[in-house]
């Protein structure tokens, strides 16, 4: 089964729910929890394991062979980013916009432009006990993060069978990075907040979501500040709220320190319980 | 001599855009022959990516030795401008086309 925790709000406690959701589980089953956020990456610092594997991951961007080259102009028609360009006698390629589509180099004439890699991050595979833990993390300069989110997402699925349940910890927002890392989930845990920019960014990642026609439940962290919006809104759209996380002082010292929550505290234990026994519900009603 | 200026309109008054990739307009002066000519660049809108290049490219066809703008083309623009050899001048962003004229002359534009 695969369960995708996102929030469009940053900050609202993805990594937090991933990380203790994923421990918590793994105590009676395999469980691998995957940190798609690419860009910063961080549920490492709370799940300790072995590093067992590790690779460079890649991109294909086309390069320019001038030998052949007549330029005919037809790469830079054929390019919806601007990403290949005749600059006089020059075939300029940008390889921050490209995002990958071959057509360019399909498309040539002279077979002018063929693909080489171009390296975008790296991938590393932990292990502890009945938990591992995969992240990529994209190098600085990369702009685009969904060919590594891709690509992660791939290697979870092919190194993992299908009875180990897989946590995908998603960036935050509602754009690209965001769909891929949601769109092959069996279930998404949308986490929020009960304050105006989490309602906010909650109908958001809603819209989002329904559009991608996916099942989706709501956890509110930081229960008891702010107002109770969020609460209303829900039961208006019919969304299921499966658990609230109390707004605790003892939560941010803890998470401070890079430790789990649920061993050391009662309510996050109760939540975090909650929430797997939805997501046994869950998978036994919809058979994943 | 041929000058470009990024411009949000088409007359010597008009203000000048500090941006480059996402201009609105160009206005190219030739000052051998007094004249000038307008291009409409305001299509980019419906460019989510590479404004900057395409922009670029667009600047080559007047064949100008200056380029007279706001902040400076960014990193792809910069690379694509590299090829051309234009001279481009930077710190306009906040005068009337006129006035970035005037600055130029008086050597008062940076270099980017």
């Amino acid at each position: 089964m695969k369960i995708a925790i996102a929030s469009g709000k940053g900050g609202t406690g993805k990594t937090t729910l991933s990380t203790n959701l994923a421990a918590f589980m793994s105590e009676s089953g395999e469980v691998v929890l995957s940190d798609l956020d690419v860009e910063e990456p961080n549920s490492g610092l709370f799940i300790k394991g072995e590093l067992i594997h590790q690779e460079d991951k890649y991109k294909m961007i086309p390069e320019w062979d001038k030998s052949r080259c007549e330029l005919c102009g037809n790469c830079q028609a054929v390019c919806n980013y601007n990403a290949v360009l005749k600059m006089g006698n020059t075939i300029m390629v940008f390889p921050e916009l490209c995002h990958g589509c071959y057509a360019c180099s399909e498309l040539c004439p002279t077979g002018s432009l063929p693909m080489k890699q171009k390296k975008v991050g790296e991938l590393k595979s932990f292990r502890a006990d009945n938990l591992s833990l995969v992240e990529s993390k994209l190098i600085v300069g990369e702009e685009q993060a969904v060919p590594l989110i891709r690509q992660t997402i791939d290697f979870v699925n092919t190194h993992f069978s299908a009875h180990v349940t897989k946590i995908f910890d998603s960036p935050p927002g509602t754009a690209c990075p965001v769909i891929e890392a949601t769109k092959d989930a069996d279930l998404v845990i949308l986490v929020t907040e009960p304050t105006p920019f989490g309602l906010h960014d909650l109908r958001l990642a809603v819209e989002t979501i329904r559009q991608l026609e996916k099942e989706f439940v709501v956890v509110v962290n930081r229960h008891g500040i702010g107002d109770d919006r969020v609460d209303v809104y829900c039961s208006e759209e019919n969304i299921r709220v499966i658990a609230r996380i109390p707004n605790d002082r003892k939560i941010a010292e803890t998470y401070s320190r890079g430790e789990l929550l649920y061993p050391s505290m009662p309510s996050v234990r109760r939540a975090v319980e909650s929430i797997a026994n939805y997501i046994e519900e869950f998978r036994q009603e919809t058979g994943t | 001599m041929k000058i470009i200026f990024t411009t949000k309109g088409t007359e010597w008054e008009s203000a000048m855009d500090p941006r480059f990739g996402r201009t609105e307009f160009f206005l190219i002066f030739d000052e051998e022959t007094d004249s000038v000519e307008v291009y409409d660049n305001r299509a980019i809108e419906n460019e989510a990516h590479g404004a900057g290049p395409k922009t670029a490219q667009k600047l080559t066809e007047y064949g100008a030795e200056v380029l007279i703008t706001g902040n400076g083309p960014g990193g792809n623009a910069a690379m694509a401008l590299q090829t051309t050899g234009i001279e481009i001048r930077v710190g306009a962003g906040d005068m009337t086309v006129r006035g970035a004229y005037e600055a130029y002359k008086a050597g008062k534009l940076k270099k980017a």
